[in-house]
């Protein structure tokens, strides 16, 4: 267990630590870092997917793949609206990393490990995601039309949050 | 004298059937809707008795649901559906979304 909440600690603070971009991301880039960071929760609910046995578990990543691919849709038909071409940056490539060891990790795993490590990281990853989302891209996005689907977004990832919370004490 | 008695009983009639007509038209059931957008139930209204229809309309680009606490109903609402209940007993009912379940709502049901 304590191994389970370091490493949600750990996560916590490295994939805050990507997401703290020194300068003030630009629009193409706050699209690139939404856009990824949904992609990367969908990644992550696959492996669940593949690998949990658990009803709540996979219920949970089935709504994970679900939403997120609503979000990004709408985004990626923003950006085409508005012509604009997401850009990488170091906070996208740093969220990348970061998920690919994650998931790494947790393919060493099964059964009951799996789950626990599996929702006590998305609820570090949504945590993380949303303090960036409040704190750093929606404030310093420009256009009007991204800074409402961030918003959004926000509010579906903090339904996310409090929904691997639950799951979290209920797989305790 | 007579006269005076049949009308007084002709209009106790008529406001007897005036009355029942009103009760009537009072109670009629009626269809209300709960739009859901940004992730929030809408408020619905106060006026809600027993036959009503209730219907939730999903203006999000997410699924929900409209699931009673108590087990009345459990509705799927893919995006841009809309699905109804006709409302059977009356009370309080406490209703969230399974996917999301900080979403939440309250009706209350009247005779």
């Amino acid at each position: 267990m304590i191994r389970l909440l370091a490493a949600a600690a750990a996560s916590t603070l490295l994939a805050a630590s990507a997401l703290a971009a020194p300068a003030k991301p630009t629009d193409p880039q706050i699209a690139h870092i939404a856009y990824t960071a949904g992609s990367l929760d969908i990644e992550a609910a696959k492996q669940a997917l593949s690998k949990s046995h658990n009803p709540d578990v996979v219920a949970f990543a089935n709504e994970m793949v679900r939403d997120h691919t609503a979000v990004n849709d709408k985004a990626l038909a923003l950006v085409k609206k508005l012509n604009v071409t997401p850009e990488a940056n170091p906070t996208s490539a740093g969220l990348t990393t970061q998920a690919d060891n994650e998931r790494a990790t947790l393919a060493k795993l099964d059964g009951a490990a799996f789950d626990k490590a599996y929702v006590a990281n998305e609820v570090a990853y949504h945590k993380t995601v949303n303090t960036a989302l409040r704190d750093t891209l929606i404030p310093d996005a420009q256009n009007a039309e991204l800074k409402a689907l961030l918003g959004t977004g926000l509010k579906l990832f903090e339904q996310h949050q409090a929904h691997a919370e639950t799951l979290a004490a209920k797989l305790k | 004298m007579r006269l005076t008695r049949r009308a007084l009983a002709a209009g106790v009639l008529l406001a007897a059937i005036s009355l029942v007509g009103c009760e009537q038209q009072k109670r009629a059931p009626k269809t209300v809707q709960i739009l859901i957008d940004q992730l929030a139930f809408g408020k619905s209204s106060d006026d809600l008795h027993v036959g009503d229809t209730l219907q939730w309309v999903n203006h999000d680009m997410f699924e929900h649901t409209a699931t009673a606490k108590d087990g009345q109903f459990d509705l799927d609402l893919p995006p841009g559906a809309s699905r109804q209940v006709v409302l059977r007993r009356t009370g309080i009912i406490q209703y969230y979304c399974k996917f999301h379940p900080g979403m939440t709502g309250q009706i209350s049901v009247t005779d």
